[in-house]
């Protein structure tokens, strides 16, 4: 069976999708996807699209899923580099990946996942009173 | 339609015998019926044309405008009314140049005087009448290609997509936008966004003239296409009758970010990007 290999860079995941998801690859890449995350501690989750050509309801769910997952492991999910042609066949289908951010490319992902970071850290140093008298 | 082999072999002789005077005087008739529009000389060799393909189809067979031997004729026909029709002559005008043929066949038919002219005459006429459909038809379709044309070389003209800052492009909407347009406009914007890699993306709808609940449908489908690859899109440029016609119709821009100007919504873009513009010192000249 085909999997789909899971990269790791920096504090990110980076899962290139490149062949046609069937069930049982969509799955297993869930399954490998939670594991790295509670093994690495990462924090931002990148799924590349570029190379599919068609991205129907069943891959749609199968981000989705994904996404739910990695929240709950406290990973940002970010898809990147949807296609044009997929965009537009989604749209007039009327799916619309509700909760899964999307950028550009994979740069702009891990900037995207970057910034999210930085966001959350700074909430948190604003709830924590000790740490804010600590830093003047 | 076709004539027999002794109407066509009249008929051939009829045009050959007096082939000068028979021409001069179509010529004349068509040049009258023109105004002066074209010279006379090219209209001599458009008429020398057509007589001379009418008489090789009938010396090669009965006479029939759709059989193989008419083919010459045909062509010339067509090539005749696609002339007209790109030079900007009416309907009218361009059968008129088939159909004044007839005026010289009743003269030639009148002067030969012999048993059944006027039958011939019928069948003759018949013939042209032929010809000047044929011509009809040729003429149209010559426009409807044109327009075809016009209609294509518009989708490409109006649908330009500019960059206007580091990051950030606008298409300027000018004119009805129709859900062939907005599918042009929608592929072009989504690929120059990947193209440029630009997260953010102005719609400006100063020239659109009127937004209607299937205009608005073509943005807001941009707009989350847009989104599903990573970026944002900003409408602007929304006129304040479009503003009172978007609320009485009930559209729902959600949380879609409009602007009044292009420029406010490159601000906002810029202030998004945290881009600080700052006003200098004007220069003083001594």
């Amino acid at each position: 069976m085909e999997r789909v290999p899971i990269l790791k860079i920096g504090d990110i995941l980076l899962v290139s999708i490149q062949l046609d998801m069937s069930d049982q690859t969509a799955v297993q890449l869930q399954e490998d996807l939670a594991e790295r995350i509670v093994a690495t501690g990462c924090h931002g989750v990148i799924i590349d699209i570029t190379a599919l050509d068609i991205v129907d309801s069943f891959v749609g769910r199968m981000l989705s899923t994904i996404a739910s997952i990695s929240r709950v492991l406290d990973a940002e999910t970010v898809v990147a580099g949807m296609r044009p042609a997929v965009a537009i066949t989604l749209v007039e289908l009327g799916l619309s990946l509700n909760g899964i951010r999307t950028a550009l490319n994979v740069e702009r992902g891990m900037e995207l996942i970057a910034a999210a970071r930085a966001d959350e850290l700074d909430h948190q140093l604003d709830d924590d009173p000790d740490v804010e008298t600590a830093t003047p | 339609m076709a004539l027999s082999t002794e109407e066509t072999g009249r008929l051939v002789a009829l045009l050959g015998a007096q082939a000068d005077r028979v021409t001069s005087r179509w010529t004349e008739i068509v040049t009258s019926s023109l105004r002066g529009r074209l010279s006379q000389a090219e209209l001599r060799r458009q008429v020398q044309d057509l007589h001379s393909a009418i008489i090789t189809t009938g010396e090669q067979g009965d006479f029939d405008l759709s059989a193989d031997n008419a083919a010459e004729l045909r062509a010339a026909l067509s090539e005749l009314s696609r002339g007209r029709a790109r030079q900007g002559f009416s309907a009218t005008e361009t059968s008129i140049s088939v159909f004044a043929l007839k005026d010289v066949l009743a003269e030639l038919v009148q002067e030969s005087d012999g048993k059944g002219a006027l039958h011939d005459y019928v069948a003759f006429a018949k013939l042209v009448d032929e010809m000047g459909l044929f011509t009809f038809d040729s003429f149209v379709r010559t426009r409807e290609s044109l327009i075809a044309d016009q209609a294509e070389q518009l989708l490409e003209l109006s649908t330009p997509v500019v960059k206007l800052w580091e990051g950030v492009v606008a298409v300027p909407l000018v004119g009805t936008l129709d859900s062939a347009r907005a599918q042009v406009v929608m592929e072009r914007l989504l690929q120059t966004l990947v193209d440029t890699s630009s997260p953010y993306a102005i719609i400006d709808i100063t020239g659109v003239p009127a937004v209607d609940t299937q205009v608005a449908q073509h943005i807001l489908k941009t707009v989350v296409a847009a989104r599903l690859m990573g970026a944002d899109c900003i409408i602007s440029g929304i006129r304040p009758q479009i503003a009172q016609t978007i609320v009485a119709l009930g559209i729902e821009f959600g949380d879609i970010a409009t602007k009044a100007s292009l420029a406010d919504a490159l601000r906002h873009v810029l202030r998004l990007t945290g881009v600080e513009t700052a006003r200098r010192q004007p220069r003083r000249d001594a």
